[in-house]
């Protein structure tokens, strides 16, 4: 029998708020996470701002040993983590305890795009000096790609797949998916799912070598990420982690867990780069069938869409996410759902982007408002002749969100659409 | 260096690497590393990197073969100090 899905556990680490408490007061009140970055000032980046996490000494030691902080430049690792295991708590559920059987009905699928950049670099200096041997024990597990779901079954004792997927800024929605699908399939009770990205000059220089990001705004840094707007100049990168645990009705229920959403379906395609579909960017014809696609695997009409939470990065793509969810959805003006986008606060967090703007969906949701887009105050005209302005709210609105509708798209031309009702 | 010396260098090197469940008191010439003070095999690696620092010295890759006890780190840094 095909099982329903639910969200009992939320988790975060985001530019403008470490923990969901944190988080959630930054989004309701549009604050930003953007700050100037004097390290990329430093390598003559054009783009010197960018959104990192700000994570204690303490918070890093409450989730990991003195030991394995020991030559430990994993920042996706560290991000994941702490979201991971605030998801999990937040689900109420314990960890295996050692001696025991592992949990074999709780499985993790956590993505990123790179993994333990800083060490890898680390590493490299030292292997060009000839010094293999000097490596040590931590070179392998922090630059796994599935370095973050390793570190995160230890902690947890998940006895289930545990696995890393990877589709560039995709990532995130994919990984929420993934595991949605195993426990629909009956293979899994309760799948931690998520993605991190690092940050810093060793992830985010490609992307400023393709001038895909904003140079407009490095003494105006909160100002910087302007998605939906007449002056958005390309995306701000980000940083962090988002983290949700997935568990089938039955045993929600069963446990008395809090009840956040249910996952009602989603789809992931991919354009092919074919039509007007490329490595870096979208075919159109392929956006519309994955949002249509996860309606119809959702049982839901576009009619009943009350909220979107694009993946619009501030760039010239804007409007023509607009325009795909129009036509996927046939709604437009006033008729358009509520839509906004979390960039404008923490900038585009590239692989973790999904999974942070994903955990933001549900908690609107459940506390009923829809947050500001920010740095939107100029909407784009294209944007405005397609839909109400209203429908792109820059302060905050109290309403109740029944069914919320999440995409992120992705280089390599790859698509991802999540349907969620609220509980 | 003494045996007796060469040991309270490496203790608190070893002691980093012990599990929650073992104590420092635990370490005794004749300890296994991995056995008895279960010691993460990987962390072996990291254990000779550090005494090598604290030593300056290198172990090759038969000593690190040779190396079992805390008493085999002893006799190893005890040829290569010399």
């Amino acid at each position: 029998m095909k099982q329903r899905v639910v969200i009992t556990g939320l988790g975060v680490v985001a530019p403008n708020g470490v923990g969901v408490p944190a988080f959630l007061n930054a989004i309701k009140k549009g604050e930003s996470g953007i700050t100037f970055q004097q390290k990329l000032k430093d390598l003559n980046f054009s783009c010197q701002v960018g959104g990192v996490p700000i994570i204690s000494e303490a918070q890093k030691r409450a989730y990991f040993t003195p030991l394995q902080l020991r030559n430990f430049h994993s920042n996706g690792i560290l991000y994941g983590v702490i979201a991971g295991m605030e998801a999990l708590k937040d689900a109420g559920i314990h960890p295996a305890l050692e001696k025991e059987d592992p949990l074999w009905n709780l499985g993790i699928v956590f993505g990123v795009a790179t993994s333990g950049v800083e060490k890898f670099r680390e590493a490299i200096y030292k292997l060009d000096d000839g010094d293999v041997r000097r490596l040590g024990s931590t070179a392998v597990i922090q630059t796994m790609a599935s370095g973050v779901s390793a570190y995160l079954s230890g902690m947890i004792g998940a006895g289930n797949l545990v696995t890393t997927n990877s589709a560039a800024c995709s990532t995130g929605a994919e990984s929420i998916l993934m595991g949605y699908e195993r426990i629909v399939s009956g293979k899994a009770t309760q799948m931690l799912c998520g993605s991190t990205g690092e940050d810093g000059p060793y992830v985010w220089g490609g992307f400023d070598a393709i001038k895909v990001i904003t140079y407009k705004h490095n003494e105006n840094p909160t100002q910087a990420s302007r998605p939906l707007s007449a002056t958005a100049s390309g995306f701000v990168p980000g940083s962090g982690a988002g983290a949700l645990l997935l568990e089938s009705l039955d045993s929600a229920e069963k446990r008395g867990a809090t009840i956040y959403a249910e996952v009602l379906g989603g789809s992931l395609n991919s354009g092919g780069q074919r039509l007007d579909g490329t490595m870096t960017a979208p075919n159109s014809t392929a956006v519309q069938k994955c949002i249509q696609d996860a309606l119809a695997d959702a049982g839901v009409d576009g009619k009943e869409i009350d909220y979107i939470n694009g993946h619009l990065t501030a760039t010239t793509k804007d409007s023509l996410e607009i325009e795909n969810w129009s036509a996927a959805l046939k709604r437009r003006g006033t008729d358009f759902p509520y839509i906004n986008s979390l960039k404008g606060m923490i900038g585009h967090c590239l692989a973790a982007s999904g999974s942070i703007e994903t955990v933001s969906t549900i908690l609107q949701m459940h506390h009923g408002f829809v947050f500001p887009n920010v740095n939107c105050e100029d909407l784009h005209p294209e944007i405005a002749n397609l839909i109400a302005s209203d429908r792109v709210p820059i302060k905050e609105v109290k309403t109740t969100l029944n069914v919320a509708a999440k995409a992120s798209f992705g280089f390599g031309d790859v698509n991802a659409c999540v349907i969620f009702r609220k509980k | 260096m003494t045996s007796e010396e060469i040991l309270t260098k490496l203790i608190p090197i070893i002691a980093i690497y012990l599990p929650e469940d073992v104590q420092v008191s635990a370490i005794e010439q004749e300890s296994n590393l991995t056995g008895e003070l279960n010691i993460n095999s990987a962390h072996l690696v990291d254990v000779v990197l550090d005494v090598e620092d604290a030593f300056d010295i290198e172990f090759a890759n038969e000593d690190m073969e040779a190396l079992h006890t805390v008493k085999d780190a002893i006799e190893i840094i005890q040829k290569k100090i010399k």
